[in-house]
């Protein structure tokens, strides 16, 4: 792909070949009342024309302020403290605000994460578009809109028409991203900078997005600079990468040598974090990296990642700044490691401590034809007519003691309404939940006896929201244990508390610190010691790593089942990410639109034969392993609302297989669940001849 | 939508009716109409005369009958007096006497007469009403744009040295209530203590408006407004440079003119919008202050009067306009919001 990208841009050489994007040492600071914050230091990349470079790294670790260096745009408290940044040449860094103005937006262009707050609410889709080329090219508005026009249908939207005359707000999330890119298009720059253009959007819409990218990247030529924190995304899109590591580049080189052969230890401890396919919570774990991440203003002498390196060497690594080294024998790959030549970079990794398969135990929770519809009104001031969303449609499983069921499936399929549902925070509008075969679907929380409640636990997705920012982290354990009437005396649960401290391995002292003072992943496991304050049986987990960076997920996922381990506890994991899911759950449940399309054994889920559905969802997550070949499935158009489903079946907008059904039964009936093999069932007309002849999606070469 | 004016209106009808009501007691309170009889009749009345005299003009019925009277839902009351002259409500405001009407209140279109102007109410509250709408547009002209302006130039760079500046202004007018400046202009701007530049009355106004007698209670009504809506708008300004969406045309680049004239000012006009028009109850306010200080002799100063004469029918008319028109004005901002915001319109 490489090659394909650079001869066609040879075709259109241009009086400048040299690098498109050149940053040299640079260093960016932020000013605050009380400090310095270097945020950016000695960063030096290069991005040649048609290359598309991927800068990975954790939240924090100054991707995006090198993004708005480059744009100049720092804000009131930023500055370039040293080195250059040069586009064709020239130096960004001196240029007047004037010359900057005819660069952006003409000659660089670029996308952040947020695409609803990138575009002005008040002003129509067409005037955002038609504005560009009206600044830097001086045409008139009927040309501009006719490119408008032509850049709409380039990003692959329906009637651009309609489209141009629309106000943000009326479009989906993954049309607005559209939306931005095609503005960003609008005046073919050269170098085109994406800062987490997909973390806001489902997968199956991050998919096509990120196709329709680097199409465009080929068609335009337009050279990248895509951020971003997740490594599948960035070997799917880009030709090189650069890993940032608070605040420095560490490692940079193509995408095969990184991926491959990579140079730095920060790098493989990342990539041993992720869960790519093989890893096994039993067999083969995944290793979390020790430690946190140092604040810009804490880090360490000499290395930054000294402390967390298994390959630190004291006297040497702490003993002053290092330099990119370059790897011999490599083209263009650098690393700030002093001892990445004494490493052996084919050592297996150590052998971290496997563990039986737990057994699975009676059944502790079934629900049968559970439904939940919401009634909501339409119209703003009141008044319209009522609407019944139905975020649950029959749902039936069960989940055994010691289990872990995922439930997958995009926003808005009613994975957390299922989980409000349990948890007695709404009633269901008929069907039956069994807890120990007791009827609990009618009984909200303030009716649920102390026992019900503390059996049935939950740990949310962002941590920061769930905790009392005013109240000590051991004050609130002690009372979830005061909840539940757990202990006798508050000595009693003043012991339990630090049990659970030590149960989520979080040091004893933090029992007296305040929310504010600690990490997310740290937040996240009082999130989970509090869960399990009054011996949960059931917890459930909601999208409980995504907030949480890489390096850390994997800890506290590894928690979480350590704990599950212990007590026999029954995790419902909530997750749009197929790769952890694949991980750690026992079996799975795919949803969409609040219909249970597919359930079973994550061996069986993960294999042919499909449900459409599942197909699509595994196509689109990006794998970080270059030896995983993947079937592109690009699912057109959005989920469709919730409020007005399509009749049939809930898929029949997206799906690929639905001519091989006959009839057109699709669009009638809503298909039945159909038995495949012992647990393994999906909701899907299709007959057994054409599931049979289903492929994998994801296939891993050379083995 | 519909719906929603319609509930609008029903409150403002409520509170019209519940507004009148107390008006309508305090105003019939015992001492009141004793003194309403002294200056209607004769200054010297004894207290047996006093009692006839609102027998006889019809005060002597309960409250609610005269109040229904009043609105229009009770017939008015009718009485024959000793010499043999039919007299009532109705009869006495008729031109033919014969065949007056049995109903004759606000829902009939009668407003009644001021007993101080001896006009008729109705009369009396449209040209007042209209000096003081001459005085409020000039107020809107003045006030609006300088606030907007105002607003979004310290709003539009955080922190600058014209935002201080301005910012300190805004909050030095409106912690100035119109009482102080109002004489503060009058004294240094239109007397002999100060420069005389302005008229320090603005009663020949009411025939021709000149810049010399009527830019001051303007300026003194606009100037509580300015700093209010000022500050209103620097803060929905800040707020909207800040957005990404304002860096996105930042990097997009369009130059810093348009990214507040094009992308920045209509988002950042639809709070002020709302308070704008809810400004309006509170220049009322103003505008009995600054009328009775310079002497224009507009609604406000008709209230005063009116208040102070214990003017009954004068006082209700002018509740009931009151209360119309900060509803309308409120009316009037939920509706505008709706227009601005197009997150709202269509959806
Ligand atoms: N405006 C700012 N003022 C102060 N510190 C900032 C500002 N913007 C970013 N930072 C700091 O700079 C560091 C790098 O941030 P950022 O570039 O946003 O990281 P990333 O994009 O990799 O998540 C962080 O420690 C962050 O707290
Ligand atoms: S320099 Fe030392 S501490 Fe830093 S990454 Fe290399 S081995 Fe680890
Ligand atoms: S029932 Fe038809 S539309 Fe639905 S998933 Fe199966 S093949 Fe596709
Ligand atoms: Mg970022």
């Amino acid at each position: 792909m490489v090659d394909v990208i650079a001869e066609e841009q040879k075709l259109d050489l241009d009086t400048y070949d040299g690098p498109i994007l050149e940053i040299e040492n640079l260093s960016i600071s932020f000013f605050t009342r009380l400090r310095e914050i270097p945020a950016v230091m000695d960063f030096s990349c290069t991005v040649m024309p048609g290359e598309a470079m991927g800068l990975v790294g954790e939240s924090g670790c100054g991707k995006s302020t090198v993004a708005l260096g480059v744009m100049q745009d720092l804000g009131k408290n930023g500055r370039i403290v040293g080195g250059t940044i040069k586009y064709r040449g020239r130096d960004l860094t001196h240029m007047t605000s004037e010359e900057l103005r005819h660069i952006r937006g003409k000659e660089i262009a670029m996308i952040y994460q947020e695409p609803m707050a990138s575009l002005n609410p008040a002003m129509r889709i067409g005037r955002q578009l038609m504005e560009v080329p009206m600044i830097h090219e001086g045409i008139g508005a009927n040309e501009a809109r006719k490119r408008a026009l032509e850049v709409v249908t380039d990003v692959r939207l329906p009637d651009p028409a309609r489209i141009l005359d629309a106000f943000p707000h009326q479009l989906s999330g993954g049309q607005q991203q559209r939306i931005v890119i095609a503005m960003a298009l609008m005046s073919k720059p050269s170098l085109l900078i994406l800062d987490e253009p997909t973390t806001a959007l489902d997968v199956t819409v991050e998919a096509a997005v990120v196709d329709l990218v680097k199409d465009l990247g080929k068609k335009y030529g337009t050279s990248m600079l895509f951020i971003s924190h997740n490594l599948g995304l960035v070997l799917e899109t880009c030709n090189r990468l650069c890993v940032m590591y608070s605040g420095e580049a560490v490692e940079t080189g193509s995408i095969k040598s990184v991926f491959d052969m990579m140079q730095h230890p920060y790098t493989q401890a990342l990539f041993r974090s992720i869960p790519l396919p093989g890893a096994d919570k039993n067999a083969a774990p995944l290793v979390a990296i020790p430690g946190n991440f140092p604040l810009p203003h804490e880090r360490p002498q000499g290395c930054n990642f000294g402390p967390r390196c298994e390959y630190f060497e004291a006297g040497r690594c702490d003993a002053g700044d290092i330099p990119m080294f370059d790897v011999p024998q490599d083209d263009r790959h650098e690393t700030r490691c002093l001892r990445f030549s004494e490493i052996d970079w084919n050592k297996p990794r150590e052998k971290s401590v496997t563990t039986e398969k737990t057994e699975v135990g009676k059944v502790v929770l079934k629900m049968e034809d559970l439904k939940k519809y919401y009634e909501v009104s339409s119209g703003m001031f009141g008044g319209g007519n009522t609407k019944v969303v139905k975020a649950n449609e029959t749902l039936s499983f069960e989940a055994r003691e010691g289990e872990t069921l995922a439930i997958v499936g995009e926003s808005g399929c009613g994975k957390s309404t299922f989980a409000k549902v349990l948890m007695g925070l709404e009633t269901a509008t008929s069907g039956q939940i069994l807890l120990y075969n007791q009827d609990i679907q009618d009984t909200p929380i303030e009716h649920r006896s102390t026992d019900t409640v503390s059996s049935v636990q939950m740990v949310f997705q962002n941590p920061f929201d769930t905790l009392n920012p005013s109240m000590t982290v051991g004050r609130q354990i002690i009372r979830a244990l005061e909840i539940f009437g757990e202990g006798n005396s508050d000595q009693e649960r003043r012991d339990r508390m630090l049990e659970l401290l030590d149960l989520v391995k979080l040091p004893r002292e933090f029992g007296d610190r305040m929310p504010r003072q600690l990490s997310g992943g740290q937040k996240q496991r009082v999130g989970i010691a509090r869960a399990f304050a009054g011996g949960a049986k059931i917890v459930v987990a909601d999208e409980p790593v995504s907030a949480l960076d890489v390096s850390v997920q994997a800890a506290v996922t590894d928690l979480l089942m350590e704990i599950q381990r212990q007590n026999q506890t029954t995790l419902l994991f909530i997750s749009h990410d197929l790769s952890i899911v694949r991980y750690l759950a026992d079996r799975v449940m795919v949803m969409y639109l609040g219909h249970v399309v597919e359930i079973g054994s994550t061996d069986d889920v993960f294999a042919p034969p499909y449900h459409p559905y599942t197909e699509a969802l595994l196509s689109a997550v990006p794998i970080a392993d270059t030896r995983v070949k993947k079937k592109r499935i690009v699912l057109e158009g959005d989920i469709p609302s919730a409020m007005n489903p399509p009749p049939g079946c809930p898929f029949q907008t997206r799906c690929r297989w639905k001519s091989e059904v006959p009839g057109g039964l699709c669009e009638k009936e809503v298909p039945p669940m159909v038995d495949l093999s012992t647990g393994h069932q999906i909701k899907c007309h299709l007959s057994a001849d054409v599931l049979d002849q289903m492929e994998p999606v994801i296939e891993i070469v050379g083995e | 939508m519909l719906m929603f004016i319609l509930r609008r209106i029903l409150t403002m009808l409520l509170t019209a009716f519940c507004l009148t009501f107390i008006v309508f007691y305090l105003t019939n309170l015992p001492p009141n109409l004793e003194k309403l009889a002294k200056t209607e009749a004769s200054a010297r009345m004894t207290d047996a005369e006093v009692e006839s005299w609102i027998e006889r003009n019809g005060y002597g019925q309960p409250l609610i009958v005269r109040y229904g009277e009043w609105l229009g839902v009770a017939p008015g009351w009718t009485n024959v007096e000793a010499n043999g002259t039919l007299r009532g409500r109705c009869v006495d405001r008729a031109e033919d006497r014969e065949n007056a009407a049995r109903f004759c209140g606000l829902l009939q279109g009668d407003w009644g007469t001021s007993t101080v102007f001896r006009n008729p109410v109705s009369e009396i509250i449209a040209t007042r009403l209209g000096l003081t709408g001459i005085l409020m547009f000039w107020v809107m002209v003045l006030m609006v744009p300088s606030a907007l302006l105002i607003g979004v130039m310290a709003g539009m760079r955080e922190g600058s040295r014209l935002d201080r500046s301005l910012s300190t202004f805004s909050i030095a007018t409106t912690a100035t209530p119109e009482y102080v400046s109002g004489v503060f202009f009058i004294v240094f701007l239109a007397s002999n203590a100060g420069v005389q530049i302005f008229k320090g009355t603005a009663t020949s106004a009411m025939d021709n408006i000149t810049f010399e007698n009527f830019f001051l209670p303007v300026l003194t009504i606009a100037l509580y407004g300015i700093g209010y809506i000022a500050r209103m708008t620097r803060a929905s300004m800040t707020e909207v440079m800040t957005a990404q969406y304002i860096r996105t045309a930042r990097l997009k680049g369009v130059s810093f003119r348009n990214v507040v004239l094009k992308h920045a000012l209509r988002n950042a006009l639809i709070a002020p919008f709302t308070v704008i028009m809810l400004q309006f109850p509170w220049l009322l306010n103003g505008v009995v202050i600054v009328e009775t200080l310079f002497n224009y002799k507009g609604f406000g100063w008709t209230l005063v009067q009116a208040a102070s004469n214990n003017d009954i029918e004068l006082l209700l008319a002018c509740s009931v306009v009151a209360v119309f028109v900060v509803l309308v004005t409120q009316l009037i901002s939920d509706i505008g919001y709706v227009f601005l915001n197009p997150r709202i319109r269509i959806a």
